[in-house]
């Protein structure tokens, strides 16, 4: 700890004593980044639905078709299509049913299938229908091959305790204010998010991408935050990184000329 | 005679050897001095132009390749821009301010797909 402030430090005054000695200007600049997937081949894009679990606060998977939707809308180039989104935990338990009775007939076991997914092993068994070639093959068809957005969404409650650094102010005897890092225990509440987004290409029905995120936010156990606000809360940071698989971003920054 | 033909051949001489003595730093200061005005205006492929042209002049002059890197990286050139931080740090290692816009740069570089894929 003691060697990292010292590091900062130095870099800090070796910045200090080298701008006093040199000429500079300091610019804003814009730095256009590339985005992550190579989507020139549509254009068009389809937030199909996603298999969503986790809270029963949020259905996270029409929040999150919403959601993306209205981004990609003002924030990529594809064109967004409005459609009904996909039922698909349906799409998976009906495709499970059959593979079961095929299958009962060799002894095979199957995964069962949860009605409700609470935790991120329920995902599991209906994952299957992600790498179902024909049936994303059939949907890119009928909706004229475009990009298709789909995958899972966790949004689970989740409750810590521990001790936690949190600043507070103190007076000394000469009435001088003075802020000192204190540690105290606190029980904690809020959400997990971890969603993955897969990419699939409408014209062939195969994964083009898929991409895990995972967010958290906690707050005081006595402070009552909506589940719908804290859903949003946590989506709004990675929509970022979401927006820029699809397309390209500008990161702005500061600089310095030299003279 | 001979010392007035000698002192003659002599400034002959020094005013045929002034313009051959030109000033590197001092031609490919101006021309950086002239970026950072054009780039302060929005204008940065015309800065690139100048900056490129201090280091043709210059080769030894990290401002100018500092310059350049943070122009390259504003048109999103970031492999270009990359070589010319380097090339400026290796011309000033000790250099702070180039280092520490060398650790924004690589911030952001590292958050880019490279060209040969995800």
């Amino acid at each position: 700890m003691t060697a990292r402030l010292v590091r900062t430090a130095c870099s800090l005054l070796a910045v200090v004593l080298t701008a006093a000695c040199t000429s500079y200007y300091e610019i804003p600049i814009e730095t256009p980044i590339r985005p992550k997937l190579d989507v020139s081949a549509f254009q068009r894009v389809l937030v199909a639905g996603f298999i969503a679990g986790g809270s029963e606060d949020v259905d996270a998977n029409l929040e999150t078709v919403r959601l993306l939707r209205s981004q990609l809308r003002t924030k990529s180039e594809l064109r967004v299509i409005d459609a009904d989104v996909l039922p698909l935990m349906d799409v998976a338990a009906e495709e499970h049913t059959v593979a079961t009775n095929g299958d009962s007939s060799n002894g095979q076991e199957q995964q069962q299938l949860a009605a409700v997914i609470k935790e991120e092993k329920d995902l599991e068994p209906y994952e299957h229908i992600f790498a179902n070639v024909e049936y994303w093959k059939r949907i890119g068809e009928e909706y004229q091959s475009p990009l298709i957005v789909t995958g899972t969404v966790m949004f689970t409650p989740h409750a810590r305790s521990g001790f936690v650094q949190r600043e507070q102010e103190v007076y000394d005897s000469f009435g001088r204010r003075r802020v000192v890092p204190i540690r105290t225990y606190m029980e904690r509440k809020g959400f997990i998010l971890k969603p993955k987004f897969i990419f699939i290409d409408g014209r062939t029905g195969t994964t083009l991408h898929s991409e895990t995120f995972r967010e958290e936010i906690l707050y005081n156990a006595n402070q009552t935050t909506p589940a719908l606000s804290s859903y949003f809360e946590l989506m709004d940071r990675l929509i970022p990184s979401f927006l820029s698989t699809l397309s390209s971003q500008k990161i702005k920054g500061t600089r310095v000329l030299l003279k | 005679m001979r010392t007035c033909t000698a002192l003659a051949a002599f400034t002959l001489m020094l005013a045929v050897a002034a313009p051959l003595q030109a000033d590197p730093r001092g031609d490919a200061k101006k021309q950086v001095e002239f970026g950072i005005s054009v780039a302060q205006r929005g204008l940065w492929r015309e800065a690139i132009y100048r900056w490129e042209r201090a280091a043709q002049m210059d080769p030894t002059y990290a401002a100018a390749y500092n310059n350049l890197a943070v122009a390259y990286e504003h048109e999103g050139d970031l492999d270009k821009a990359r070589t010319a931080y380097e090339k400026a740090i290796e011309l000033e290692p000790d250099n702070a301010l180039i280092k520490q816009n060398y650790e924004l740069f690589k911030e952001i570089n590292d958050r880019t797909p490279r060209k040969d894929g995800l």
